[in-house]
């Protein structure tokens, strides 16, 4: 099978072109080395240097012209489905892509599979136009026209307000933007970026733009279709003596967060901390001849990406000595990672939004009702069908471990649903 | 946007209705593009719920839909090409 469909030995291979992987494959291949970069997306850049119709950010522009500059071969619209143990070397991966599927050996292998949204199950949150907040930002980046239409965001974390400032761009009415962390720890959380000037520049600049509609400590009840409105309801206040109501909308994008990609590492057999993959200040994870970069080592946004990307690149390429300068800025950026956990803390309350109906598992139909009585997510998985639909618990994983405390296990191969002729 | 070059369209169908997108564009844009309410909704789930796209981003497989004979695509993956044909279960 690997043989007929294309059997590629590399240097490097890097999995995921966002900001971490493009840094570290311009590093490796200026050093010289062969680089290949597979994604699964149609373009590089990642969730957040995103093209499409309405073009790309600068910053993202320069890094692709480098990228394409550097002598690393770029693979798209490419899947990894599975991993195989290899003599002598990290393990081979498999993928699968339109032409087939696809076996790489690499020496070494960079792991840069940046992170998804948390999402969190309310009643109606499975209703059309209920969307991902960076899911909203996805569409629009890809053309989806939003001009006139009334949206309400809701959920946690700097995305709501980076989604509600492209939205405005773009010539939607935000109608509210909800940020379930209270006042008092998002002022403490902005008086710590002071030792960020760019990042304060950024808030400010938000701030201004989205300052009228931002709720703080206010987090959605339910949503309800009335005709062709989707009705939100806000709640706020203290535990129990909440204020509540009900805004009208065209669409309601919610995020709780963002949670790191870490399948094809856990496949692989790397160790996590704190939900990323483990690394260490060279971003070494616990498995020899894998590295990890950028988001899926911790959420700290694009600037330590490029930062841990860039480490990673010089290590693959045995030059480790050169990247002194680089440490430093990784530190700052993982402290900078550290403060936003602390920040968008998830109130307790947000576990307990759920109806007995309410569906936690979305490929499977399976409501909240029929997994309270269950004690672990394979218990469930086997007596309800929990994450074992097309998205393998991708969606329902960080959910259930967020309502019931249960760590979900691995993925199985393919990773991914695969044609089955592609696997003959 | 202004000062951008006017950008080609290409032409597509979408359950049986010619529309047209921006070069680019991702088959669910084009999908959600669409007038009304309805738009949003792409599929049916295991229980016959309509349901729309969520994440955007390839992960939870809300926006699947049958492009060119081909069942289960994932849609906000994949860029809008001349004379695609795309049904969704909406």
């Amino acid at each position: 099978m690997a043989e007929r469909r294309g059997r590629v030995v590399t240097d490097v291979l890097v999995i995921g072109g966002g900001p971490a992987g493009i840094a570290a494959a311009c590093t490796a291949a200026e050093a010289g080395l062969r680089v290949d970069v597979i994604d699964d997306n149609p373009t590089a850049g990642g969730q957040i240097w995103r093209g499409g119709p309405g073009g790309g950010a600068p910053a993202a522009t320069a890094w692709l012209a480098r990228l394409a500059r550097s002598g690393a071969s770029l693979h798209r619209a490419t899947t990894v489905i599975d991993v195989m143990p290899q003599e002598g070397g990290p393990p081979a991966i498999a993928t699968h892509a339109a032409a087939g599927v696809g076996v790489w050996q690499a020496r070494t292998i960079v792991l840069a599979t940046g992170t998804r949204e948390r999402f969190l199950p309310f009643p109606g949150w499975t209703l059309p136009g209920v969307v991902g907040a960076g899911g909203l930002q996805a569409l629009v980046k890809q053309g989806l026209d939003v001009r006139g239409r009334r949206i309400v965001i809701a959920g946690t974390g700097p995305l709501l307000l980076a989604v509600a400032e492209l939205l405005v761009e773009r010539g939607a009415t935000v109608m509210a933007v909800a940020e379930q962390a209270g006042l008092l720890r998002l002022v403490r959380g902005a008086a710590a970026i002071i030792g960020h000037p760019a990042k304060l520049m950024q808030a400010a600049r938000i701030r201004r733009a989205i300052g009228p509609v931002l709720r703080t400590g206010t987090f959605p009840l339910a949503v309800r279709r009335e005709g062709n409105a989707v009705v939100v309801t806000l709640a706020s206040g203290p535990s129990g003596r909440e204020r509540r109501d009900d805004i009208p909308c065209d669409l309601f994008a919610c995020g709780f967060g963002l949670v790191p990609n870490v399948e094809i590492a856990r496949a692989l057999g790397c160790e996590l901390h704190a939900g990323g993959i483990a690394v260490d200040g060279f971003g070494a994870t616990t498995v020899s001849g894998v590295l990890a970069a950028g988001e899926c080592t911790g959420v700290g946004g694009v600037d330590k990406a490029l930062v841990e990307g860039r480490i990673a690149g010089l290590v693959a390429a045995g030059r480790r000595d050169q990247a002194g300068p680089l440490l430093r800025e990784q530190c700052r950026w993982r402290r900078f990672a550290a403060l936003l956990d602390r920040t968008f803390v998830l109130d307790r309350r947000l576990a307990h939004l759920a109806a007995s109906d309410t569906v936690v598992c979305r490929c499977e139909d399976v409501a909240a009702g029929r997994l309270a009585c269950h004690r672990s997510w394979r218990e469930a998985k086997l007596m309800t069908r929990i994450g074992m639909g097309p998205c393998q618990g991708r969606v329902c994983g960080p959910a259930a471990e967020t309502l019931f405390g249960w760590s979900p296990d691995d993925v199985r191969p393919p990773f991914s649903p695969t044609p089955l002729g592609h696997l003959g | 946007m202004d000062d951008r070059v006017e950008q080609a369209s290409v032409r597509l169908t979408i359950d049986g209705v010619v529309v047209e997108a921006a070069a680019g564009t991702s088959v669910a844009a084009a999908i959600l593009n669409r007038e009304g309410a309805t738009a949003w909704h792409v599929r049916r789930s295991v229980s016959g719920a309509a349901r729309g796209p969520l994440c955007g981003m390839g992960i939870c497989f809300e926006c699947r839909a049958t492009v060119d004979g081909l069942t289960h695509v994932k849609t906000c993956q994949l860029p809008v090409r001349a004379g695609m044909e795309v049904h969704t279960d909406g």
